[in-house]
């Protein structure tokens, strides 16, 4: 190729790519407040389950810290910690953890925990479970998780922390035991780091407020 | 372009060319959302606004671009578009966006839109450029919904669920026949019977109406 015609092609791909890169820039800035507003409402929408039956103030969403690993709760990734307050008075946590053993891959919960240590909702945001089978934790496919709901690190006692196959007092999943299994361990995990660190997580300052605090 | 001569594109890219039926192009994003109609549907008219654009784009450039360079302008094209319609889906469907999740961006290695930038609009005016991105999208759409429908109905006993991803709104269960169904269609391999059950129908389809036109004219066959 000549070096008139490496040039033109040069030339004409330059002009594409800026076009192309205009023409995403422009459909960026016309689509990203509402895309804000979607992830938004679609974590608050998430933490719905885990709030149902208590009064709380504003936006959960704010009072969030971000526990690096290691940590003791459940899963090997970070774990999110909802603050929910009413009145200036602690209500509940929510807790965003990975049960670490799903049949495969980790399986990412929320465990709401109100001020009594009592389960005020478990929802399961993501995992890799077969369908059919072990996604019937979801709660539009079975109400399996809805068993949880106001048990505590006493009801039933340490034994009991277990499908019934297993001696425990919670229904098993047809087809799927590992599933169940992963994810009453990481509940009750989630209830002992609540139990040992419950002064602490509402003592500590909100993920915003530190940035604030580090900013110069 | 006559209104018969759109028809026959039309029966071309549907039938008789379908780019999922019969080039087998595509088949990623054909075996992997179809797990129900919605996530069809979904990526199907995404699937098709890239591909009418895309081969608008191409077909509109295509004095000016060297050979040498098509390839790597079509690849820009392509994913600009794409990821376009990613931010749309993002800011109006977000639910739906979520189902089908990486699966939108892949649109841009769906080699049914690169064989058609190359096969058709590169050549073509605008006009018929549009009307093939349009008949071939429909087509692959078409086959997505139809095999999503297939598998949602057989692996879990429902048509329609979930529709509010597209159209907003409260969840809808859709039509619910019965509670639960055949595991196996949802499951990665039931997409693969599914596209082979489609496949073989066609072509069941085709040679039948051929045999009938051969008796029908023996003299000339």
């Amino acid at each position: 190729m000549k070096d008139a015609a490496i040039l033109k092609s040069g030339v004409t791909l330059a002009a594409i790519a800026a076009i192309c890169t205009a023409l995403v820039a422009f459909t960026f800035q016309l689509t990203e407040e509402r895309i804000e507003a979607n992830e938004q409402a679609w974590l608050e929408r998430s933490l719905q389950p885990a709030l149902s039956g208590l009064f709380y103030d504003g936006s959960v969403t704010e009072s969030k810290i971000i526990v690096p690993p290691p940590h003791e709760l459940p899963g090997s990734d970070a774990a999110i910690i909802y603050r929910v307050y009413a009145q200036g008075a602690p209500v509940a946590a929510l807790f965003v953890v990975s049960a670490r053993d799903g049949y495969s891959g980790p399986i990412r919960i929320l465990v709401g925990v109100d001020t009594k240590g009592t389960v005020t909702g478990v929802h399961v945001l993501e995992h890799r479970e077969t369908p059919g089978l072990g996604d019937r934790v979801e709660s539009t496919k079975s109400d399996w998780v809805a068993q949880f709901d106001g048990r505590s690190l006493v009801d039933p006692e340490p034994g009991g922390w277990a499908i019934k196959g297993d001696g425990g007092q919670f229904d098993q999943l047809t087809g799927a035991s590992v599933t169940p299994r992963a994810i009453i361990k990481a509940i009750r995990n989630t209830l002992l780091y609540y139990d040992a660190h419950r002064v602490e997580i509402f003592a500590e300052v909100t993920a915003e407020s530190n940035e604030e605090e580090e900013a110069p | 372009m006559t209104s018969s001569g759109f028809i026959d594109r039309l029966k071309t890219g549907l039938w008789y060319e379908n780019p999922g039926l019969v080039q087998l192009l595509g088949l990623c994003p054909v075996l992997a959302v179809t797990s129900s109609f919605v996530n069809g549907l979904g990526l199907g008219i995404a699937t098709l606004v890239v591909l009418v654009a895309s081969n608008g784009l191409v077909s509109t450039t295509r004095r000016w671009i060297r050979a040498e360079i098509r390839i790597p302008i079509y690849v820009l094209i392509i994913a600009s578009l794409v990821t376009c319609i990613e931010l749309i889906f993002k800011a109006w469907f977000p639910a739906l966006d979520r189902s089908l999740g990486i699966f939108i961006p892949l649109i841009v290695t769906n080699c049914a839109i690169v064989a058609r930038a190359e096969v058709f609009a590169a050549r073509n005016p605008v006009g018929a450029s549009l009307v093939d991105g349009f008949v071939m999208g429909s087509g692959f759409a078409i086959l997505l919904m139809a095999v999503g429908a297939f598998r949602e109905l057989l692996g879990q006993g429902s048509l329609f669920a979930r529709m509010d991803m597209l159209l907003g709104g409260e969840p809808m269960r859709g039509l619910v026949f019965t509670d639960g169904g055949w595991l196996l269609a949802i499951l990665p391999p039931g997409a693969f019977f599914s596209l082979a059950l489609a496949i073989a129908a066609k072509n069941a389809l085709d040679r039948r109406r051929h045999e009938k036109l051969k008796r029908a004219m023996p003299r000339r066959a």
